[in-house]
C-alpha cells in the first residue's frame, strides 16, 4: 500500500501543515522535513483545505432495481468525487431494503465497488408499506450492522407504528430517520404551497404537513425516551420546532432528536417552479427565501444537526416531462460541499471546523459509525478530502459521475472544488478525478 | 418577392418637405375627380365608394359628399381593409386590422369605386381586388386616387387621378386630411 | 411579452390585450359575410393538440384556424395523469417534424403548455388551450371580449373600473386564474366569491378582492361570472353538499333580480345546471352565455393572426405604426 505525504494542507482551514499517511492511518499531523524515502508519495497540498471524509446519512443509491438511475459503483463515484467518505443508502430500493438480505447485498456491492464505504438504511415497515414494522433486529444483527432506518420517501404517519419503531430500535442502539410528511396534507403535491402554487395552478404542499409531524415526533420520542432523527427540514416552522424539542430534551435527557438539512434548501427556493422546468421538482419541495434563511440559521446555530444531500438520481425521461409527471429529487453528492461553502462558509455562518462537525462528525455518530467522522488527528483512520475553497467552477451536469444528470445547479458558478478524497489511506479522487 | 417600398409615416410634427397640393388644391382635386366619376357613370346610379383606411376612407367621403351635392342623392360608402390581402403580410410584424365596412346594400352588381391617397407599386389595390372578391361580385370596379405617384410593380391603373406627381424611389409622399391630421395637404419629402 | 407564444393571461400587456380585443372585434362581422375566410394564414399549418377532451374548445380554435385558411391538424392525445410525459415530448417531436407554425395545446398538467415552449423540443408558436388547473388565456380574451361589447360599445370605451365578480370553484379554475390577471391588466376590479376552501393559498396577493358573500357582492357587479363546481369537491370536503353549496353560492332567479340593470350573466361552460346556475338564469335576458362562444372564435382568429400573420408576432410589440398607404 502506497504512503502518502501531504504538504501544506490547512486542517479545517487552519495553518499549513503537512499529514503522514501509512498502512491506511494518519501518522503524522505536523511539518514533515526532508524525504521520508521509500514508497510514498507526495501530494502538494498548499492552500488546499483537510477535512474528515464527508459522511452522508441519506444517500439514493437506486440499487437494487433502479439501475438505469444510478447504481452502487456510479453512486459512490459521485460520492468520491464530492469528497464523501461513507454514504447511507436509502431504503427505497426495489426490492426494498427491509431484510436482512438487501441490506447485506447493498452493502457487499459497497465493498466491492470500494469507492467509499457504503452504509444500508433499512426500512421501517414492511416494502415501506406504513402498516407492519420490518425486520428491524435481523438487519442490525447483519454484515451490514444497520443503525439507521427510514422509510424515506414514505413518512411513517401512524402514530402507533412510529411510536413501535422508535421504543424497538433502542435494542441495539438505532435511530429512526423520519420523512416528516402528513400523507392526506400533500395528496397529489406539486410544490410549496405558497403565493406561487395558488398562481401556477400546482397543488400546495403545505409547511404544516412537515411540521405537524415533526412536532408528533418528538413528543413521541420524548415519551418513550427514544432517538429520533429529521430528514431534509426545509422550512422555518421545522426549525422553531426542533429548536423547541432539542432545549427540551437537553433539560429532560434520555431522549434526543437530531435533524438534517440539504444544499438544495440551503440555496435554491420556490420561485424556481415558475420554470416548470422538473429539475427543480423535489420532496420535500423548495420552500420560501425565509425558509431558506430559516434553514441556514438553523444549520449554523446546530438546530440542524447535518447537512445531508438526499442524491436522488432519475433517469432523464423521468425530467424531461411535465411537471406533475415527473420524479421528485435531485443530485447532491457532486456539489454539496461547494454548496455548503457558498450558503454556509463564504456568508460567515459556519467555519470550516463547523463544516467538518456538520458533513463528518456528526452523521458518523448519528449513523454510530466507528471509523468516520474522526478526527484529523495521529492514529486515526485516514479518511480525508482535501478542498480548494479558492476556485470557482461551473457545473457541468455531463461531467458528472453519476449515472442521472439531474442537477439543477447545471450552468451555475459554485465555489470551490474537491481535489482528492481518501478512504483509509486510498486515494478514491486525485487531482480532481476518480482512481 | 421585390424589397418592400419605403413607407411613410406622416408626421404632424416635423413635415419638411416640399408642399405639392395645399387645401385648396386638394379639395378641387376631389371635386374633379367626383365629376369624372359621375360623367364616367352617367350619375350616380348603382355607385359604391370604397375607402381604403386609413386616408383612402376619408377621401371617399368627401367624394360621396361632393357628389351627393351635385346630384342630390346619397351614395354609399364603406372602407375595405387590405391587411390581411397584401402580398407583404409575412415580411413585417403582423398588423393591426383596420376597419372593413361595407355598405348595407352590399357590392354585388354595383360600380364600385376604390378609393385611396397615393397609388404607387399597384399592389394595395391588388390586394384591394383580392379583398373585395371574398366579399361580392360588382359589375365594376374603378380606382380613385389623390395622388399617383408612379413607379407601378403590377399592370393597374387609376381611373380617376388627382394629381400625377414625379417621384423618385427616395422620396416620400405624405398625404395630410383634416379629420385626421387637421389639414389637408400633399408633400413630397 | 416579446415571444411567439400565449402562456398566460399574465404576459399580456394592455397593449397587446387592447389589440387582440380590437382585431376580433374587426374579425367578429366576418360572421356576417357570404365568404366567412381570410386568407391571412394560407399556407401556415396549426396543430390543435388536445390531452384532455374539450369538444368545444378545439371547435372553437380549428374554425379560428379555418377562417384563416391555415391548415388545421387534430390530434387528441388523450392520456391519463399518470402516464408519463414521455409522450408529450415525443408528440412535440412529431409536430416540430411536420412542420407546424403553431400548437394550441389543452393539457391536464398545469405547465404543459410552457414546458412545449421552452424544453427546446420544438420551434412552434404555443398557444395555451387550457392548462391543468393554471390557465386558459384565450377564455379570458374572449370574456373581456363579450364584456367590451356589453358593458363598453363605444370606441375609446374601457372596462377601467368596471366590477366583475367572478363566483365558484376558483381554486381548480383555470378560467378563474387567467380572467383574474388580464381583468386586472384591463382596469377592472374584480371580486372572486367563494367558500374558503376553493380560494386559492395567497389569493390575497393577486390585486382582486375576495367575498365569502355572495348576496353583497351581486347588486354591486356589473358582471357576474359562474364557474363550474363540480360534484366531486363535495366528497373531499369542499363543501358539505350540492345543496348547501347552490344554496350559499349558486345563481338563481331571486340573486339574478339583485343585479344592476345592464349587469350581465357569464359562464365559460359546460354549465351544471341546478348546481352553480339555475336554468332559467342561464337562459335568461342578462345571459350571455351563447354570445361568449361566438366571440371565442373572432378572439382566436386574432390571437392566430397577430402570433402567426407576420414575420414575427405583433403583439408585444405594441401596436404596429398606423401605415399611410403609399404602396
Amino acid at each position: 500500500m502506497t504512503d502518502y505525504l501531504i504538504r501544506g494542507a490547512r486542517v479545517l482551514g487552519g495553518a499549513p501543515t503537512d499529514l503522514g499517511i501509512k498502512d491506511g492511518r494518519i501518522v503524522a499531523v505536523a511539518e514533515v522535513s526532508g524525504s521520508t524515502g521509500g514508497a510514498v508519495e507526495t501530494i502538494d497540498a498548499t492552500g488546499l483545505i483537510a477535512l474528515p471524509g464527508l459522511v452522508d446519512l441519506h444517500t439514493h443509491l437506486r440499487e437494487p432495481g433502479r439501475e438505469d438511475a444510478e447504481t452502487v459503483e456510479t453512486g459512490t463515484q459521485a460520492a468520491a468525487m464530492g469528497g464523501f467518505t461513507a454514504v447511507h443508502a436509502m431504503a427505497n430500493t426495489d426490492p426494498v431494503a427491509d431484510t436482512a438480505g438487501v441490506v447485506e447485498q447493498v452493502w457487499r456491492l459497497g465493498r466491492e465497488a470500494g469507492h467509499c464505504d457504503v452504509f444500508p438504511v433499512g426500512a421501517v415497515t414492511v416494502g415501506l408499506g406504513g402498516e407492519r414494522l420490518a425486520e428491524l433486529g435481523a438487519m442490525a444483527d447483519s454484515a451490514a450492522r444497520v443503525r439507521v432506518f427510514s422509510d424515506d420517501g414514505k413518512c411513517v404517519s401512524d402514530p402507533v407504528l412510529m411510536r413501535r419503531a422508535l421504543e424497538y430500535v433502542k435494542a441495539f442502539d438505532g435511530v429512526i430517520a423520519q420523512h416528516a410528511q402528513e400523507p392526506r396534507l400533500t395528496e397529489e403535491a406539486q410544490m410549496n404551497e405558497g403565493v406561487l402554487s395558488g398562481r401556477l395552478g400546482l397543488r400546495g404542499w403545505p409547511a404544516v404537513a412537515e411540521e405537524a409531524i415533526i412536532a408528533r415526533d418528538v413528543l413521541l420520542a420524548a415519551h418513550v425516551g427514544s432517538r429520533l432523527h429529521v430528514c431534509h427540514v426545509s422550512t422555518a416552522g421545522s426549525v422553531e420546532i426542533l429548536r423547541w424539542a432539542k432545549a427540551l430534551a437537553e433539560k429532560q435527557g434520555g431522549w434526543s432528536v437530531t435533524a438534517e438539512a440539504c444544499p438544495h434548501h440551503l440555496l435554491l427556493t420556490d420561485e424556481l417552479a415558475a420554470t416548470y422546468d422538473p429539475i427543480y421538482k423535489v420532496n420535500p419541495p423548495l420552500r420560501t427565501a425565509a425558509d431558506v434563511e430559516a434553514v441556514r440559521a438553523g444549520l449554523a446555530d446546530g438546530t440542524i444537526d447535518v447537512v445531508a444531500t438526499d442524491h436522488a438520481p432519475h433517469p432523464h425521461e423521468d425530467k424531461d416531462c411535465e411537471w406533475q409527471a415527473a420524479a421528485f429529487g435531485m443530485l447532491g453528492l457532486e456539489t454539496a460541499l461547494s454548496i455548503v461553502q457558498h450558503t454556509m462558509v463564504d456568508p460567515g455562518l459556519l467555519d470550516w471546523a463547523g463544516v467538518a462537525e456538520r458533513m463528518s462528525t456528526v452523521p458518523a455518530r448519528i449513523g454510530r459509525l466507528a471509523d468516520h467522522g474522526r478526527p484529523i488527528a495521529e492514529g486515526e483512520p485516514a479518511n480525508l478530502v482535501l478542498y480548494d475553497a479558492g476556485v470557482t467552477r461551473t457545473v457541468e451536469a455531463s461531467e458528472l459521475a453519476s449515472l442521472s444528470r439531474n442537477t439543477p445547479y447545471a450552468g451555475m458558478e459554485l465555489p470551490g472544488r474537491v481535489v482528492a478524497t481518501f478512504l483509509r489511506g486510498r486515494p478514491t479522487v486525485l487531482d480532481g478525478k476518480l482512481c | 418577392m421585390p424589397p418592400t417600398r419605403p413607407e411613410v409615416q406622416p408626421d404632424a410634427d416635423a413635415i419638411t418637405g416640399r408642399t405639392v397640393l395645399d387645401a385648396r388644391d386638394v379639395s378641387r382635386a376631389l371635386t374633379r375627380i367626383s365629376h369624372e366619376i359621375l360623367e364616367r357613370n352617367r350619375g350616380a346610379g348603382d355607385l359604391v365608394l370604397l375607402g381604403i383606411p386609413t386616408r383612402g376612407v376619408h377621401l371617399a367621403h368627401r367624394i360621396a359628399a361632393k357628389i351627393s351635392e351635385v346630384e342630390g342623392t346619397t351614395v354609399p360608402v364603406g372602407s375595405l381593409d387590405v391587411t390581411m390581402y397584401r402580398d407583404d403580410l409575412r415580411m413585417r410584424p403582423a398588423r393591426a386590422l383596420l376597419p372593413t365596412e361595407i355598405p348595407p346594400g352590399g357590392i354585388d352588381d354595383k360600380i364600385v369605386v376604390l378609393v385611396d391617397d397615393v397609388l404607387y407599386s399597384g399592389r394595395t389595390i391588388r390586394a384591394a381586388l383580392d379583398a373585395m372578391n371574398d366579399i361580392g361580385r360588382p359589375r365594376a370596379v374603378r380606382l380613385a386616387v389623390l395622388v399617383d405617384r408612379g413607379h407601378r410593380d403590377l399592370p393597374i391603373r387609376a381611373d380617376f387621378v388627382g394629381k400625377n406627381l414625379p417621384t423618385s424611389h427616395t422620396e416620400k409622399v405624405a398625404v395630410r386630411v383634416a379629420e385626421l391630421d387637421g389639414e389637408d395637404s400633399v408633400t413630397l419629402l | 411579452m416579446k415571444n411567439r407564444h400565449l402562456l398566460s393571461a399574465g404576459d399580456l400587456t394592455r397593449e397587446d390585450a387592447e389589440l387582440i380585443l380590437s382585431t376580433a372585434a374587426e374579425l367578429r362581422s366576418l360572421a356576417d359575410r357570404p365568404i366567412k375566410k381570410l386568407p391571412a394564414l394560407r399556407g401556415r399549418t396549426i396543430v390543435n393538440l388536445f390531452f384532455e377532451d374539450s369538444t368545444r374548445t378545439r371547435i372553437s380554435f380549428e374554425a379560428a384556424a379555418k377562417r384563416l385558411s391555415a391548415d388545421v391538424i387534430n390530434f387528441s392525445a388523450k392520456g391519463s395523469s399518470l402516464s408519463k410525459g414521455e409522450s408529450l415530448k415525443d408528440t412535440a417531436l412529431t409536430l416540430e417534424a411536420m412542420g407546424a407554425d403553431a400548437v394550441v395545446v389543452r393539457h391536464w398538467a398545469s405547465g404543459a403548455p410552457h414546458n412545449l415552449a421552452h424544453a427546446g423540443w420544438s420551434r412552434s408558436s404555443v398557444i395555451n388551450a387550457g392548462d391543468g388547473t393554471h390557465e386558459h388565456p384565450t377564455q379570458a380574451l374572449l370574456d373581456a371580449f363579450t364584456m367590451t361589447r356589453h358593458l363598453a360599445p363605444e370606441k375609446g370605451q374601457t372596462l377601467d373600473g368596471r366590477r366583475v365578480a367572478i363566483v365558484g370553484d376558483v381554486l381548480h379554475s383555470r378560467v378563474a386564474r387567467s380572467n383574474a390577471l388580464l381583468l386586472r391588466t384591463l382596469g377592472a376590479e374584480v371580486t372572486l366569491v367563494a367558500p374558503p376552501t376553493l380560494l386559492p393559498y395567497g389569493v390575497d396577493t393577486w390585486g382582486v378582492q375576495t367575498s365569502y358573500d355572495l348576496d353583497a357582492v351581486l347588486p354591486k357587479t356589473d358582471v357576474v361570472m359562474m364557474l363550474r363546481v363540480q360534484r366531486e369537491r363535495m366528497n373531499a370536503s369542499y363543501f358539505p353538499s350540492v345543496r348547501e353549496y347552490s344554496r350559499r353560492y349558486g345563481l338563481d332567479a331571486r340573486r339574478m333580480a339583485t343585479l344592476q340593470d345592464h349587469a350581465i350573466v357569464m359562464h365559460p361552460g359546460p354549465m351544471i345546471r341546478g348546481m352553480e346556475i339555475t336554468a332559467d338564469v342561464a337562459d335568461s335576458q342578462k345571459s350571455v352565455i351563447v354570445e361568449q362562444v361566438t366571440n371565442g372564435v373572432a378572439v382566436r382568429m386574432a390571437v392566430l393572426y397577430l402570433l402567426l400573420g407576420g414575420a414575427e408576432p405583433a403583439i408585444a410589440t405594441g401596436t404596429p405604426d398606423e401605415e399611410s398607404e403609399q404602396q
